[in-house]
């Protein structure tokens, strides 16, 4: 039984998997040396060309800014960017924007998924609830959650309630409905092993269908998590009295280029950092699926 | 292999089952009738679309009749019970769960304690020959390691009959013939009740005490043959005449109809 398993296992896998590497690697490196070496050594130059070639962009990025800004283009200049945000940061302001539109988004966010979670599976499982729930659904999610501010804003008043509102609105939304498909695109085999091996319904939600969806749920949060941020952004520009978008829509008023440019790289940072965390959380509990 | 003095463990009668098509009835089975003995191994050949998975199904309890009845142990099948192993082709192992949680699946949803669980697995990942990989997931398997893992997760809930859906359909060759001698090798210490479905004459002949031909349209049985070579069954039986000539009984019922 061994032999077999050797020869059809995951050796020959990993071997077909690391070959594009291993060729790239004779194609532009030509390295010489031991072969065993070779696709190891292939993986790490492929990792730290990609690398520099990222630093490169980035650098080269920020210096044809720096350009634009010196060649009478009315840009502020990178150092100027970064004085402007240590001085909002030392005036405590950027903090101050930074926790309101964190706290927003947070809230918001977590509370549209945590919604989102049970509502797509009892959508999935149930064929009354699907019936139920689709049509309103399907309807909200083809309006921008921003374009029912004005109307959150009359009815909810223009506290914190109606912004951390429309940025659940933009979160449950997307959730919703990846959930739902996560659920309806169980594997029909995977559900018949778990009843052939006794178990019940209750079971075989717990146990096979939650599992099974946790990529899209996932998928889901991450799409969920842009949209929020970008509704929210949206929704400080229109109507707060704090958060990054308000800041930028104050600099505008005094034509502050620093400032609005402070608010932007602020708002990309942020959302990369937390769309990192999900993909680190996404890795973590999905490592199971087989990626083709 | 005495049929007479053992008694019936399923019993097919005059099963017909039909499916509702846009606009018509599709009979996918009519008047099948079979009984398999206790502890007997049967292998089902026949072309595609004749019914084969159905049948399984129908004994497997994820299918119902539209007439007839199938009965395991005498008692109507009225759905899916931890008495009726199952193993399908595609594999069907939990991704998300190592060989060792997947194999203990059954145990667990049966409510066995935690201890007890783990030792019968460990026998029965033992028996397949995967204890190396018991905390693989079933992305670092092999094809034929994961169908080792399904038949250990099937044995492992201890169902008294197997109903194999063209187990080693998606693999090559030569894992086959292994996999083939070694599911021998485990029904002779594990007595079960086994249902074969295959599309490989050979395998069809190599493995049972009697294999079932299927015809199609509507699917139905066309020819029961009776395999009577000695277990063990061993290279030296494959290559016999005696194999040779069943296998050409069976190739020509199955091509032949
Ligand atoms: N749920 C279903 N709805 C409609 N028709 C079905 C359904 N399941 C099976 N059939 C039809 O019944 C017939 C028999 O199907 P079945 O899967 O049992 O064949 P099979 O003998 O297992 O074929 P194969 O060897 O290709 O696996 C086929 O023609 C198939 O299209
Ligand atoms: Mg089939």
């Amino acid at each position: 039984m061994e032999r077999v398993a050797q020869m059809t296992g995951p050796a020959e896998g990993d071997d077909v998997r690391r070959q594009p590497e291993a060729q790239l690697a004779t194609m532009t490196m030509a390295v010489p040396g031991g072969e065993p070496e070779k696709p190891a050594r292939a993986k790490m130059t492929k990792r730290t060309k990609l690398l520099i070639l990222n630093a490169i962009s980035v650098v080269g990025g920020i210096g044809i800014w720096w350009t634009l800004a010196l060649t009478g283009f009315q840009f502020p200049t990178p150092p100027e960017v970064i004085e402007t945000g240590v001085k909002l940061w030392k005036s405590g302001l950027l903090q101050e924007d930074l926790a309101a539109s964190l706290t927003r988004v947070l809230i918001g966010f977590l509370a549209g998924s945590a919604l989102a979670i049970p509502v797509g599976f009892v959508m999935g499982w149930y064929t009354v609830a699907r019936g139920l729930f689709e049509p309103w659904i399907q309807f909200f999610r083809t309006i921008p959650p921003l374009a029912l501010l004005p109307l959150v804003l009359v009815l909810l008043g223009i506290g914190e309630v109606p912004k951390v509102f429309v940025i659940f609105l933009a979160a449950f939304l997307v959730c919703v409905i990846s959930t739902y498909q996560g659920v309806v695109s169980v594997d029909r085999t995977l559900i018949n092993a778990a009843r052939v091996l006794g178990a019940k319904d209750g079971t075989i939600f717990v146990r096979v269908v939650v599992p099974a969806s946790t990529p899209f749920i996932l998928v889901g949060m991450r799409t969920g998590l842009g949209s929020s941020w970008a509704t929210l952004v949206a929704a400080e520009l229109l109507a707060a009295q704090a958060g990054l978008g308000y800041r930028m829509q104050q600099a505008q008023l005094y034509y502050d280029l620093a400032t609005i440019f402070v608010g932007i790289v602020c708002i990309g940072i942020l959302g990369l950092v937390m769309d990192r965390l999900l993909l680190l959380a996404e890795s973590k509990l999905t490592g199971w699926q087989e990626r083709i | 292999m005495t049929h007479a003095t053992t008694t019936t463990k399923i019993s097919v009668q005059d099963v017909r089952k039909t499916f509702q098509l846009k606009n018509k009835e599709f009979v996918a089975l009519d008047g099948v009738s079979l009984d398999i003995a206790d502890n007997e191994f049967v292998t089902v050949v026949g072309p595609s679309g004749c019914g084969k998975s159905t049948l399984m199904n129908i004994l497997g309890g994820l299918e119902t009749v539209s007439a007839g009845r199938a009965m395991v142990d005498g008692k109507e099948v009225s759905g899916p019970g931890p008495d009726r192993g199952v193993i399908f082709q595609q594999y069907a192992l939990f991704p998300w769960l190592t060989v060792r949680k997947n194999v203990e699946f059954g145990l667990k949803v049966a409510g066995v304690p935690k201890a007890e669980r783990a030792k019968r697995a460990e026998y029965f990942i033992e028996m397949v020959g995967l204890e190396q990989f018991a905390d693989a997931l079933p992305k670092m398997l092999s094809g034929g390691m994961k169908q080792r893992c399904a038949i250990a997760r099937a044995y492992a809930v201890n169902p008294s009959i197997l109903l194999m859906d063209e187990p080693f359909g998606a693999l090559d060759a030569l894992t086959r013939v292994k996999l083939q001698e070694q599911l021998l090798e485990t029904w002779n210490r594990e007595k079960r009740t086994v249902m074969f479905i295959t599309h490989d004459v050979d395998e069809a002949v190599f493995l049972a005490n009697r294999v079932v031909v299927m015809a199609a349209r509507p699917g139905r049985i066309h020819e029961v043959i009776d395999v009577d070579l000695p277990y063990p069954r061993t290279e030296e039986v494959r290559l016999s005449p005696e194999f040779g000539e069943l296998r050409n009984r069976v190739w020509h019922a199955v091509y032949h109809q």
